[in-house]
């Protein structure tokens, strides 16, 4: 029953990566824009799908997720300038439905471009899965977990130490005297958006070769990464990552020890009575639901 | 203006009954019905949102709670359908009441949150209960409706039936928002803090007018079940509360008289899409509809960010003063 248990967990954890880095894009527009983009999975699909197409190129695969992730990052960056910069002045309710828009177009295209077939991705590197004491965990799953940890660090040490981050950091703290200060927070609506577009789309490439890919991956993918960042307190890059984290655990051991249709049920159950017991958030500090919406 | 709002009143009342002379194509038909049915629901979000300044993403719960209670009771325990309708309709409002209790004592996205979590959640339970509800496949052969010895068992009498419950709904709706709870709402709108100073219990108007509008998505989902005849669970998913939430915010969200133009306004589109791309773009598919769909509500969205009612009325204004100046 433990073995059981820490086998459903590390697996867990691996998925909860994913929904880390698609929680943290939520985060980070909500924070400078206090916008909730629907649209946040479809980053992760676009990321996984472009790879696939990119694949008959035959450049060595680094090279080809590079490409992929800086073609859905200029994906984002458009995004935000073709349909949020026109309509920045409207309320966050508009903006939203805004980006509901946009997630539909987004995977209409996925479904045109593509089809409805999923496509398989090869690990990065093949092998038989690792050992982790009584546990095991494939290749791939510890590609996920470097691959967030990784991007863990370099995003904290942009959001802290970068003249850029500093910025970001201020307009999610007051946007009118950052913008007395001579930021433009219009401008750093399109960086959030282009940094959370680059990171769901790496969520989805090392996702991909462990769930297949497929034009409808980003509707359920962006969903959890939504109850992650609430469980976090929707405001908290580091509450997002263990909510999300916490929430796939959750997720398997469920599906492990119950049935595998309790799942999803056990997902939005913990989100409903964590609104219930602790509404800012398991960590946050009170400063979930700034209104608007 | 007293008269002339009465007389434009009765004017589109007249539109509407003339309009099934005017539209004989059997399929048109049907998309006027369901333009009645989503503007019963989308009624009650606007009142909700536009009016309490509160979200939900959760509205295709109530709604599927309305048509199976309509379903099961119809055709497992044989009640009439009116009966039904009612039934389901306070069952809804009192589930919505209870998980109103604990949420709506928060501020701001908790609504939407909460009943987001209470809408997948339901939709699982729509699929999980297979002796109740029957599964992903859902209960089928759910007779016509009976009220008052009338039975609605043509496309044209149900025509008649969502197009009376969509104004009777926005006669509810608009005789909420001129009573106390309805000034109530509108300065808790504007301030919390200053309604709660003079005394308006926020909290309880919140309640009540949530309560309200899962009652009308209720009294939607009933009249759905009973015109198709069939309810299944993907009907109530998310994706569907989601589309009762742009009905509403395209149509306007600063009044109610946004809701029946938003809900036509979508369903229209989305039929309008699937019908015209194929003669404008040969070989044109489902997934071109798709995308069509989605860039339409991004423009409607940038261009008219407060609504068709409000867009348009401005275009109106517009066009009226240039057609003024021209000729002055």
């Amino acid at each position: 029953m433990v073995d059981q248990l820490l086998q459903l967990s590390l697996s867990g954890l691996a998925t909860g990566s994913i929904y880390a880095l698609i929680a943290l894009g939520f985060v980070t527009i909500y924070n400078v824009t206090g916008i909730i983009n629907f649209a946040q999975g479809e980053f992760a699909m676009l990321g996984a799908m472009v790879l696939i197409a990119l694949g008959p190129l035959g450049l060595p695969l680094p090279l080809t997720i590079a490409a992929a992730v800086g073609l859905v990052t200029l994906v984002g960056a458009g995004m935000e300038r073709l349909t949020i910069h026109p309509a920045r002045r409207a309320s966050t309710v508009t903006l939203i439905i805004i980006t509901i828009g946009v997630d539909i177009a987004l995977r209409g295209l996925g479904l045109l471009l593509w089809g409805t077939d999923p496509y398989p991705i090869a690990p990065f590197t093949p092998g038989p899965p690792v050992r982790v004491g009584a546990a095991v965990i494939t290749r791939q799953g510890l590609w996920i977990l470097g691959t967030t940890a990784a991007l863990l660090v370099v995003l904290w040490l942009f959001f802290m130490y970068s003249y850029r981050g500093k910025v970001l950091r201020a307009c999610a703290i007051n946007p009118l005297s950052a913008r007395l200060s001579g930021i433009r927070p219009d401008r750093m609506s399109l960086v959030a958006f282009s940094l959370s577009a680059g990171l769901g789309a790496i969520g989805g490439i090392v996702m991909a070769p462990v769930t297949l890919a497929s034009y409808d991956m980003g509707l359920s993918l962006g969903l959890r990464g939504f109850v992650a960042a609430i469980m976090g307190g929707l405001t908290n890059p580091a509450g997002a990552v263990v909510g999300a984290l916490l929430l796939a655990v959750l997720e398997n051991i469920a599906a492990g020890v119950f049935r595998a249709a309790y799942k999803e049920a056990v997902a939005f159950l913990v989100l409903f009575l964590i609104l219930l017991v602790r509404p800012q958030g398991i960590f946050g500090p009170g400063g979930a639901g700034r209104g608007g919406l | 203006m007293r008269g002339g709002v009465a007389l434009r009143v009765i004017a589109a009342c007249a539109a509407l009954a003339a309009l099934p002379l005017v539209v004989r194509t059997p399929s048109y038909l049907d998309v006027l019905i369901y333009c009645g049915i989503y503007s019963v629901v989308t009624t009650g979000l606007c009142l909700l949102t536009g009016y309490a300044g509160q979200v939900s993403l959760g509205q295709a719960a109530f709604y599927g709670l309305g048509a199976y209670a309509s379903a099961i009771l119809t055709t497992k325990a044989g009640l009439p359908g009116g009966l039904a309708l009612v039934l389901g309709l306070v069952v809804t409002a009192a589930a919505a009441y209870l998980i109103g209790i604990p949420i709506l004592k928060l501020r701001g996205h908790y609504l939407a949150m909460a009943t987001l979590a209470f809408g997948i959640l339901m939709y699982l339970a729509f699929v999980e209960f297979r002796d109740l509800t029957g599964g992903p496949s859902g209960i089928p052969g759910i007779p016509a409706l009976s009220l008052f010895g009338v039975r609605f068992d043509t496309d044209l009498k149900r025509y008649y039936l969502t197009t009376g419950a969509a104004l009777l709904t926005l006669v509810v709706a608009r005789n909420v928002i001129d009573s106390r709870i309805g000034r109530a709402l509108r300065a808790l709108h504007g301030s919390e803090i200053a309604a709660e100073t003079l005394g308006v219990d926020t909290t309880r108007a919140k309640l009540q007018v949530f309560a309200l509008s899962a009652a009308m998505a209720s009294l939607g989902g009933s009249l759905y079940a009973h015109h198709l005849g069939l309810v299944s669970p993907p009907a109530f998913g998310f994706v569907v509360s989601v589309e009762f939430l742009v009905m509403a915010a395209v149509g306007g969200l600063a009044s109610i008289w946004g809701a029946p133009f938003g809900a036509a306004g979508i369903t229209i589109l989305s039929e309008g899409i699937r019908r015209l791309m194929p003669l404008l773009l040969s070989g044109a598919s489902g997934e071109h509809e798709v995308i069509a769909y989605g860039i339409i509500l991004v423009l409607i969205m940038i261009f008219m960010p407060e609504g068709l009612v409000a867009g348009v009325g401005a275009a109106i204004r517009a066009g009226r003063r240039a057609g003024a100046a021209s000729r002055g």
